[in-house]
């Protein structure tokens, strides 16, 4: 068993399909760069993300599956947990050596696999769609701050861009320490460092004067809107999940 | 902005709750050089503490009403605080929600004040306000009211994305006991004019690609559960009915929460049927998403639906002599017939069986619910039974390794002594 390392990339990850083809090598695990532990008995191999390999792999994807299962495959992805990259790995070698149509085999347990966590993460995406509150401030600008359990940035910044076309926004992943920038002409991907070279800096925030009057109308909106012979919190907390109301303007402690 | 405004969106949200429509699936607006758009699936973008989802701001333009229906908040004769918007009033709070991503759209309802075309014709000043002057292309909800013209109705129907109009009691003669006023025909007036003019101008799209889309996410209805003493059958007959006849995108059915002293109806307090109106859900999904028809879940011998188990469960315990199904062979219009597997999971099982025979661990792994399918199937790997269960002992096991979420809170209050 040979370890191959790579730096945590998309490119990387269809980088190290290339060089398993290349290397004639199939007895291999990958691992992300952070999960690394040199093993005593395996040899590793460092996999340098190259663009040129990478999209000829992309390509062969693309031409191999549906966009349905290539979606799939690229969530995973994004879901960042430590076994999702050696699996999908051996699931793109598969795919490549002839079991084109392996991804409607529900019954296999690697593609189940991928269904179900390509899931978690649509519905993560899903889920910022929604949860993504913004706030004005007094230049015009539409802040939001999120923490997603998964990198869903890159699956909505088309939503994003199509809907709120005629505003400036930004939304920051607090958790991945990067965010997205739109200025009404195209969308930046954009460091704490960056912000604060732009007018304001997230630490000292000025508000738009309106901006507290609409955040308590949505709380009382949010309130007069309940019915409260209907209470049911299993099911209030089952869609709206603790760890997301520190962002929301409704759920909120005052 | 004013405390005048804050006390207005109290009064009017909370009168326009107990419409239970909140969806902002079915359109396919695009953003055309203003703001918003239509999420073709829709989005939810909060919920409220009794677990309903939040996506339109829901509003009454006012709560004045010149009707008497005895389920209704708003009636006249209700001791309760009025209140009415402005057109600009209604304009400015959607987009400052709407830009802040808190909400999906406007619901926009109203109480009838003066008469039918009057209000008519303030919602529809609000919609077009919204789209032309603001450049809004997010999702629009809107109240047909009942009464109102032809022409009113359909220029309404060129802004807004989903029209409704509510039947409230699913028969004519239950609709008569609590609300003398209305009928059942002024509700399918308005919606056979939507739906002509939905089915012409698809035609004439055919012809011409600019045509501006007309209610392009449909109409829909609602049906008020437990007010009158209805049976499923009648109510689920009514919905088939109007789903055929006006190609309705979804009929609601709302427990009715008693909010009157008025003897035609429950009295206030008594709890909401939660339960019955799952159960009705269910059924009206197995007949929109499943291919069963009405009359095979509730009919004149089961004019109820069973409270214990789903009603395709009960069918299939009423149909045991089509079961089992081999799920390496049956066809998919079977498969999903099979109580514990829905359509996701059956379609699962069609793509995955051409790969090899299907096993238990694997059905389990694919999301089957496999207490109840165990059942009904057989796959690779199912045992040789001698003899079969019948359906009370089917219903028996089955319940007995589950717990229904209904079951916990009881649903009266027992007396001390």
């Amino acid at each position: 068993m040979k370890q191959y390392v790579f730096d945590g990339s998309w490119t990387g990850l269809l980088t190290a399909v290339f060089e398993c083809f290349e290397r004639r090598e199939r007895n291999v695990r990958l691992v992300h760069t952070d999960h690394y532990q040199p093993q005593m008995f395996d040899e590793s191999f460092i996999v340098f993300s190259e663009d040129q390999k990478a999209s000829r792999v992309d390509r062969g994807l693309q031409k191999c599956l549906k966009q349905v299962m290539y979606r799939k495959l690229f969530c995973t992805f994004l879901s960042g947990l430590p076994e999702c990259y050696n699996l999908l790995l051996h699931l793109m070698i598969r795919i490549f050596s002839g079991e084109e149509h392996l991804m409607d085999n529900y019954g296999d347990e690697a593609v189940l696999y991928v269904t179900q966590t390509a899931k978690s993460v649509e519905r993560e995406k899903h889920r910022m769609k929604a949860f993504v509150r913004f706030e004005k401030t007094d230049d015009g600008m539409f802040f939001a701050l999120v923490e997603p359990d998964f990198n869903v940035l890159p699956l909505i910044v088309d939503f994003f861009r199509n809907r709120y076309a005629d505003q400036n926004w930004l939304i920051y992943d607090t958790k991945r320490k990067y965010g997205l920038y739109y200025d009404q002409r195209s969308v930046a991907e954009v460091t704490i460092g960056a912000v604060s070279a732009t007018p304001h800096s997230i630490a000292t925030i000025a508000y738009d004067t309106d901006e507290e009057q609409y955040k308590t109308l949505w709380r009382e909106y949010f309130r007069s809107t309940n019915i409260p012979a209907r209470r049911n919190m299993k099911l209030h907390l089952q869609h709206v999940p603790r760890r997301y109301w520190k962002y929301l303007v409704e759920k909120k402690p005052e | 902005m004013n405390d005048r405004i804050r006390e207005k969106l109290n009064i009017l949200a909370d009168a326009a709750k107990y419409d239970v429509s909140c969806s902002s699936s079915g359109s396919n607006r695009k953003n055309n050089g203003g703001i918003g758009d239509a999420s073709r699936s829709g989005i939810c973008h909060t919920y409220t503490e009794d677990g309903r989802c939040v996506s339109l701001l829901k509003i009454l333009l006012t709560n004045h009403c010149i009707f008497d229906c005895a389920f209704c908040v708003s009636r006249k004769s209700n001791d309760v605080k009025r209140a009415a918007f402005t057109v600009e009033e209604v304009v400015e709070l959607t987009m400052n929600f709407y830009r802040r991503n808190y909400i999906e759209g406007l619901f926009l309802s109203s109480g009838i004040f003066k008469n039918a075309d009057y209000t008519m014709e303030r919602l529809l000043r609000i919609v077009k306000k919204l789209r032309t002057e603001e450049k809004y292309n997010g999702y629009i909800h809107l109240k047909t009211i009942p009464g109102a013209s032809e022409a009113l109705i359909k220029e309404a129907g060129l802004y807004a994305d989903r029209m409704s109009i509510n039947l409230e009691m699913p028969t004519e003669a239950g609709l008569k006991t609590v609300a003398p006023d209305k009928s059942h025909d002024q509700v399918k007036e308005p919606l056979g004019w939507i739906q002509d003019q939905t089915v012409a101008y698809k035609e004439e799209r055919k012809l011409i690609k600019s045509v501006p889309s007309f209610v392009p996410a449909g109409q829909s209805t609602q049906i008020v559960v437990g007010a009158t003493p209805e049976n499923d059958w009648q109510i689920m007959d009514t919905a088939d009915q109007f789903y055929k006849r006006f190609s309705l995108k979804r009929v609601y059915y709302s427990g009715y929460i008693p909010i009157s002293n008025d003897t035609r109806m429950p009295s206030i307090g008594s709890p909401p049927p939660l339960l019955r109106e799952h159960r009705l859900y269910q059924t009206d999904w197995l007949m929109r998403f499943y291919g069963f028809t009405v009359q095979e879940i509730v009919n004149e011998q089961h004019p109820f639906l069973d409270a214990e188990i789903d009603p395709k469960f009960s069918w299939a315990l009423r149909n045991l002599h089509l079961f089992p199904v081999d799920i390496n062979k049956a066809p998919y219009s079977l498969i999903i017939r099979v109580p514990g597997i829905g359509r996701q999971s059956a379609q699962k099982i069609v793509a995955a069986r051409a790969f090899g025979k299907l096993h238990v661990y694997q059905l389990k792994k694919i999301g089957v619910a496999y207490n109840r399918a165990q059942y009904f199937i057989t796959c690779a790997d199912t045992a040789f039974e001698l003899g079969s269960l019948q359906a009370h002992q089917i219903k028996a096991s089955v319940l007995k390794e589950s717990r229904s979420k209904y079951e916990t809170a009881p649903q009266v209050q027992l007396s001390l002594f």
